[in-house]
């Protein structure tokens, strides 16, 4: 059996007219999953998935059923659901259990989907190659021998391999887009504040977005529909209306596509260069408005960055002692031994770089220097996103410079590693949504990721052009 | 050099992070590597430029301060290390040699 769907919609279509089982699906999922372990993109798999497609597909039959009914869906290992592990691929949290569901999860089950696991990541969601995760590295689909992205990295490996249909990640710099640029699927970071952030592991709380991935942007627009909105249990999700995604996304419209040099000088690679120049071209062609736009501080998002998302991870993550939950060190004769020792010997090294970083920024005597400093730079990339957003709807990027790298090209290098992020950063500096767009491969058969960039709460656009794409 | 191996040692200790001498000596390397970075900000004049502490400027978002139903005690001690009924058990903290 293969999947003879290209989204969702056509699926519910197959299962209304028996012409698949859904049970039959998602044990097909398992399989694959099963088959495919080397890639290594689930830290769980719920094998008891199968039963509740009995379930669904009864309800489908009796015409009494959710939205996303039929979908099979796997979730990054960031975000909690009740009764199932919830590591962050961390030693620390290793044997934890949740407490309850995070509400875009929540969203998705009251609809009929069917959530098939918990995907591998980065931990704690810090990372670009998915290789600092307690449970090993992700495969990239595409070439073994490369990294997937990250952090998402099992969630973007996942919906590439079709080892799932849709699946939910998180982007806190680019840890959506960069995977899905590096798999060659769709990866969406909406706003900030879009999706209710409540029962996600908080890494850098400012910048921190759950979005979706799918080999088809219809299915992004549908998932974006059940999981925005505003929720009573994060303050920070936002009161405005979700407009209908999929209703709108084949309206036929026309943009100003903003273009800024800063976006294609040195470090971008020739190959992905010349395939983003074509795609400029073809929306050229069919009627878009190309604008030659600035975006003058570019240079300076990893650092603001950096400086910015370490801070608020270093107070995140003091949270993991080792005395209500999580790992404890046997070496815990004291209080502050506990402390030390358990965190120590269960964070991994780019997480304890990051804490260290963050920490020295906030201590006395450094906090203007670096954290306040950084805060001014926020504003004044946020306030060049404002300006580029009065002359265009989008703007278009490549999603990162080069294509995926080799596993263990650059751990030991970890500002190589940093600057990967260097088109994806400012969005979430910024809190604006973006969206990856598989575009091509190069000439080694990697996929190639073009970035759209809008204004806040105008995901909208993003894929009503993705959709022309 | 904007960091030396005494000033990692601290941030460690202020991090609550126990780390070995080689860690000291990495930690002092890519510190300084990356702090060197971000002095690229201070090319920028910031004088007159307010801090952005949150990319959506919200006003405060209040609710009704009404009682909710909370996780119960056992639930609470699930995932601890080390409890007893009614309680996270932790080193003793107070008289110690």
């Amino acid at each position: 059996m293969s999947l003879n769907y290209k989204n969702h919609s056509e699926k519910l279509d197959l299962i209304k007219k028996g012409e698949i089982s859904l049970a039959d699906n998602v044990r097909y999922f398992l399989k694959k999953i099963e088959d495919n372990k080397h890639l290594n993109c689930y830290n769980f798999v719920f094998e008891d998935a199968a039963e509740k497609a009995d379930l669904i597909e009864e309800k489908i039959k009796n015409g009494t059923v959710g939205k996303l009914a039929g979908m099979v869906v796997a979730v990054k290992d960031v975000l909690a659901i009740e009764g199932k592990a919830l590591t962050c691929s961390s030693k620390i949290l290793g044997n934890f259990e949740s407490l309850y569901t995070s509400t875009s999860v929540q969203k998705l089950i009251n609809e009929d989907a069917i959530i098939i696991g918990k995907t591998n990541c980065d931990e704690f969601a810090m990372g670009s190659s998915n290789e600092n995760s307690a449970f090993g590295p992700v495969l990239n689909p595409h070439d073994n021998k490369r990294v997937p992205g990250g952090s998402s990295g099992g969630s973007a490996a996942a919906v590439a391999a079709g080892l799932c249909d849709v699946s939910l990640g998180t982007d806190t710099g680019g840890s959506i887009r960069q995977p899905a640029a590096f798999c060659g699927v769709f990866g969406l970071k909406p706003t900030y504040g879009r999706v209710s952030r409540y029962g996600l592991t908080a890494f850098a709380s400012s910048f921190d977005s759950v979005g979706p991935f799918a080999n088809d942007v219809e299915d992004i627009a549908k998932v974006m529909n059940i999981i925005s909105g505003k929720d009573e249990n994060d303050s920070t999700s936002a009161d405005i209306p979700v407009p209908d995604f999929l209703s709108g996304i084949n309206e036929n419209k026309k943009f100003r596509i903003g273009i800024a040099k800063e976006f294609f000088g040195e470090g971008l690679d020739a190959e992905i260069k010349k395939v983003i120049e074509l795609k400029i071209e073809e929306l050229k062609s069919a009627g878009h408005k190309i604008v030659e736009i600035e975006f003058p501080h570019n240079e300076y998002t990893i650092a603001t960055y950096y400086v910015l998302t370490t801070a608020e991870a270093s107070s995140n993550l003091a949270r993991y002692d080792g005395a209500r939950y999580g790992y404890r060190s046997k070496e815990s004769g004291s209080l502050i031994n506990m402390y030390n020792n358990s965190r120590s010997e269960a964070f991994g090294d780019e997480v304890k770089r990051r804490i260290m970083l963050g920490t020295y920024v906030l201590s006395a005597g450094y906090y203007d220097a670096y954290y306040r400093k950084a805060q001014k730079v926020r504003r004044i990339i946020k306030n060049d996103f404002d300006k580029a957003f009065e002359k265009v709807d989008i703007i278009l990027t490549p999603t990162t410079p080069d294509c995926a790298f080799k596993l263990g090209e650059k751990t030991n290098d970890p500002l190589s590693m940093y600057l990967e992020d260097i088109y994806t950063t400012s969005a979430n500096l910024a809190g604006i949504p973006g969206i990856s767009i598989p575009v091509g491969k190069n000439s080694e058969g990697l996929p190639i990721g073009m970035q759209l960039l809008a204004n806040q709460f105008e995901e909208e656009k993003l894929l009503q052009l993705s959709k022309q794409i | 050099m904007p960091v030396i191996k005494k000033d990692v040692e601290h941030i460690a200790k202020l991090a609550r992070l126990k780390i070995t001498e080689e860690e000291a000596e990495n930690y002092t390397g890519q510190l300084n590597q990356i702090l060197e970075y971000v002095e690229k900000l201070n090319e920028l004049d910031t004088e007159n430029v307010e801090p952005l502490s949150h990319p959506v400027e919200n006003v405060n978002v209040f609710r009704d301060d009404k009682l909710k139903p909370s996780i119960n005690t056992e639930d609470a001690l699930k995932n601890a290390p080390h409890k007893d009924d009614q309680h996270f058990k932790v080193p003793k903290v107070i008289n110690q040699d």
